[in-house]
């Protein structure tokens, strides 16, 4: 495959005393998408923080684009051109819909180009367009999941992370939104999706990482995964 | 006749209280904390104010405007220094260091060489005038009060609502993590609020030490403590809160002061905070949400 874009060395995460990530490694290449899987507690919420800088490294490195980004303040990490769509969607209940979008290009400064890319948003998301002037705590909870990942489109990434995108959304709806990061990275932004969802993730991802209790414990391309006795009744709920 | 200039003397005290109860409210939306130093925000306001227009020679409104600017240093070093190690920390300890801000403002300002400990009466920058509107008496002041304070009103919906460093404190203010990770620098951001809340606490204090004339460095401790009771009336948190709660409280200290006794005033101002926190701890604006932690 293409180049690196993001590498994560051994890294260490702790909250108080207690270690989530025991030493983690893995690399994402440009123009890829990625999935962590796992269970609840592994670990694969906390990796994605640890990248986007909203927790600190303990040991350990992450490497995006060459560059370290272990002691980078996460409002900086943003402007490399790292969105971080959170587990539970995270959207701001008290701002508009549009307040929303407009947030997710905080780093951005050109009006007209910004105007352009809530206008490409609506499109992919066209119930957002028709919702834009309420407040985003109001919409549905699908809505909120379009309107999150919309959020993080706004900011033109070309690391896109999502946190559990399937998280409490009907099948249909699961559907069409495995279906939309599909058509983003072949637009050409990278990927990089924590999922619960081992059937679906492994269905749209290049490669996988498996993650157990803060470690890696198996990798590889997903179609082998898929045949993977391990993965198939472990995360396929298969009776082995 | 009467009645009704009570009401304008209570308007005339309610936005004053208005411009510091912001202070309390917009700080409280960002940290889920009561600066309990921003009485003595206040007070430097008033001091800075009043040194600007006598002392100083400068023109009312220059005084004003770096009573504005010395007030947000101010509460923007309060913050960075007692308010911002703490953020993390389980609320209580912040309280107390506010507690411990607000006592060493007081102190540090009654000192010799800063403002000293005694009362200074306030020589206006310009005199009193009295209108008679068939019986019902205006002056120069309050009508100033009120258009410097509607203007002020204006101006923070316009920044919070219409600006891009106004959406921040927003996002801010609903989830540090999330407004992180679109890029917003949250600690610039904290810091610009305590600023604006401290400049607003700043014209408060100038207005108030113009139209009650009479300074001294305990003086933010009341109107503090009324404001912040306003804000609580009206919905901590809440902008148009702060502001009917302080015009409500306003009305009541007014109207208990001419009705009933000046002395009842500061008893029944704070039986409306024990009230309000018994009744509806959210205030009249306030929404049923669970607090954030
Ligand atoms: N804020 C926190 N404080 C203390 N421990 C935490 C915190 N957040 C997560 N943990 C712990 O770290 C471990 C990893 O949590 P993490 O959220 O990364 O898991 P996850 O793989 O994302 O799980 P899920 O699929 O349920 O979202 C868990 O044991 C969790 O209890
Ligand atoms: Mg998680």
């Amino acid at each position: 495959m293409s180049s690196v874009l993001l590498e994560v060395k051994d890294l260490e995460v702790f909250y108080g005393s207690i270690q989530a990530l025991q030493g983690i490694s893995f690399v994402v290449h440009e123009g890829e998408i990625v999935t962590l899987i796992g269970a609840n507690g592994a670990g694969k919420s906390t990796t994605m923080r640890a990248i986007s800088g909203l927790i600190p490294v303990k040991r350990g490195e992450i490497i995006y684009k060459g560059q370290r980004l272990n002691k980078m303040p996460a409002h900086k990490i943003v402007r490399m051109g790292i969105s971080h769509v959170p587990e539970g969607r995270q959207i701001f209940p008290n701002l508009t819909v549009m307040e929303n979008l407009l947030m997710g290009a905080y780093t951005r400064t050109d009006k007209k180009e910004i105007e352009d890319s809530v206008g490409m948003v609506m499109e992919r998301f066209p119930r957002l367009k028709e919702r834009s002037a309420q407040l985003a705590g109001t919409l549905s909870g699908g809505e909120q999941q379009m309107l999150a990942m919309g959020r993080g489109l706004m900011g033109k990434p070309n690391l896109l992370i999502l946190d559990e995108p399937s998280m409490g959304l009907s099948p249909l709806l699961v559907e069409e939104i495995f279906e939309i990061i599909k058509t983003i990275n072949r637009q050409g932004t990278t990927v990089l999706l924590v999922e619960q969802n081992a059937y679906m993730a492994l269905q749209v991802a290049h490669r996988a990482y498996v993650l157990e209790t803060g470690r890696i414990v198996l990798s590889g391309n997903t179609a082998e995964l898929q045949n993977d006795p391990r993965v198939r009744s472990a995360y396929l709920g298969e009776i082995a | 006749m009467e009645f009704l200039a009570q009401v304008i003397n209570g308007l005339q005290l309610g936005l004053v209280y208005a411009l510091i109860a912001l202070g309390y409210t917009m700080v409280y939306g960002i940290v889920r904390l009561i600066n309990f130093a921003h009485g003595d925000i206040f007070m430097v306001g008033a001091f800075v104010g009043y040194f600007g227009f006598t002392s100083w020679g400068l023109p009312f409104p220059l005084a004003i405007l770096t009573a504005m600017v010395v007030c947000s240093i101010l509460g923007v070093t309060i913050e960075r220094v007692a308010y911002k190690p703490l953020r993390y920390a389980p609320k209580i300890a912040a309280l107390i260091s506010a507690f411990g801000m607000s006592l060493f403002l007081e102190y540090f300002c009654s000192l010799k060489f800063v403002f000293g400990p005694n009362f200074r009466v306030v020589k206006r920058p310009f005199e009193e005038i009295h209108w008679n509107l068939g019986g019902l008496t205006i002056t120069n002041i309050q009508v100033m009060i009120f258009i410097v304070v509607v203007v002020m009103l204006i101006i923070l919906q316009y920044l919070i609502f219409r600006t891009k460093i106004g959406m921040a404190m927003r996002s801010v203010s609903m989830d540090h993590n999330t407004a992180r990770l679109m890029g917003v620098n949250v600690d610039n951001t904290i810091s610009v609020t305590f600023a604006i809340g401290s400049a607003f606490a700043a014209v408060g204090g100038v207005l108030y030490a113009v139209a009650y004339p009479q300074i001294y460095p305990f003086m933010g401790i009341m109107p503090g403590l009324k404001a912040f009771t306003a804000a609580v009336l009206g919905g901590i948190g809440i902008i148009p809160g702060a502001v009917l709660g302080a015009l409500i409280m306003g009305q009541v200290e007014t109207m208990t002061s001419a009705y009933l006794s000046s002395q009842l005033r500061d008893a029944i101002a704070f039986s409306i905070l024990i009230l309000v926190l018994l009744i509806r701890p959210t205030g009249i604006l306030g929404r049923t949400e669970t607090e954030k932690v």
